[in-house]
């Protein structure tokens, strides 16, 4: 036997809920871990292998063209993932409605703030303008 | 809650038993510890940005970087890390595969748990071990 169902025919379509985001948020939570799967076991490797190393190595293992690519891609998928963790933390924790927000839109910034200054930082390698 | 508005009766409405009346469980640690592990990563991600902007400024800014990860605290950090890392990572893929409605039965839920902190504990140990035969070569 089915529940009563008082949401408009358009609402059921849309599926959206309450919240208005639907699934999208845990959707894209998914995604952007099954990326880091392989990428962050890839980048621990990397670490591992550059385990005291100088300036000229680490910078030489970074503008390699392959770990140039997928630094830039891991650093778009942690940021990404990350704030969409944190983002939920703060729901969860912080119940003063200004503050919540405020920190949401801090985390969020920052984390775009974030990949965007790594991604340049490796670019500027990758285009061999470090001495 | 403080807020909350007071009933005609005066007397505060009721709320549900909080965390402190149940028992410890591995299941709740767990999840908490997903949680907590993934707030210390995301805290790890800012340093990896300062490590490559570092490497960008050149070798000056870099040695300043290296030789705060070959420190004491630079080494417990990257310790807490490593297991943070390792630890999100295999409890990770132990919620993608419950979200594919597998392995929610209790005893595969205890079992997955314990599989993802022994492979946390040796996978930290072994990148470790690698880390320092590395360093030696």
């Amino acid at each position: 036997m089915s529940r009563p169902d008082s949401r408009t025919a358009l609402a059921r379509v849309r599926g959206l809920g309450t919240a208005r985001s639907g699934v999208q948020h845990w959707w894209v939570q998914r995604l952007t871990a099954i990326a880091l799967l392989p990428l962050s076991i890839w980048w621990v490797a990397g670490m591992i292998a550059l385990t005291g190393a100088e300036h000229n190595e680490a910078a030489a293992w970074v503008a390699r063209p392959l770990n140039a690519t997928l630094s830039i891609i891991t650093l778009a998928m942690v940021f990404h993932h990350g704030q969409l963790g944190l983002q939920v933390v703060i729901e969860d924790y912080v119940h003063h409605e200004g503050a919540k927000i405020a920190l949401l839109i801090m985390v969020k910034l920052l984390a775009g703030v974030l990949a965007l200054a790594g991604a340049l930082a490796v670019l500027r390698l990758m285009l061999g303008a470090v001495a | 809650m403080s807020s909350e508005p007071a009933r005609a009766s005066g007397r505060p409405r009721p709320l549900s038993p909080h965390l402190q009346v149940y028992r410890w469980q591995l299941t709740s640690t767990l999840s908490i510890l997903h949680r907590a592990t993934g707030v210390a990563l995301a805290v790890g991600a800012v340093l990896w940005v300062w490590w490559l902007l570092a490497l960008a400024a050149g070798p000056n800014a870099f040695a300043v970087v290296n030789s705060f990860w070959g420190s004491v605290l630079g080494r417990i950090l990257l310790f807490g890390w490593t297991f943070s890392f390792f630890y999100h990572f295999a409890n990770g893929i132990r919620h993608l595969w419950w979200d594919t409605g597998y392995g929610l039965d209790l005893p595969s839920v205890y079992r997955s748990g314990w599989m993802v902190i022994a492979f946390s504990a040796v996978a930290t140990l072994l990148a470790w071990v690698l880390g320092y035969v590395v360093r030696g070569a």
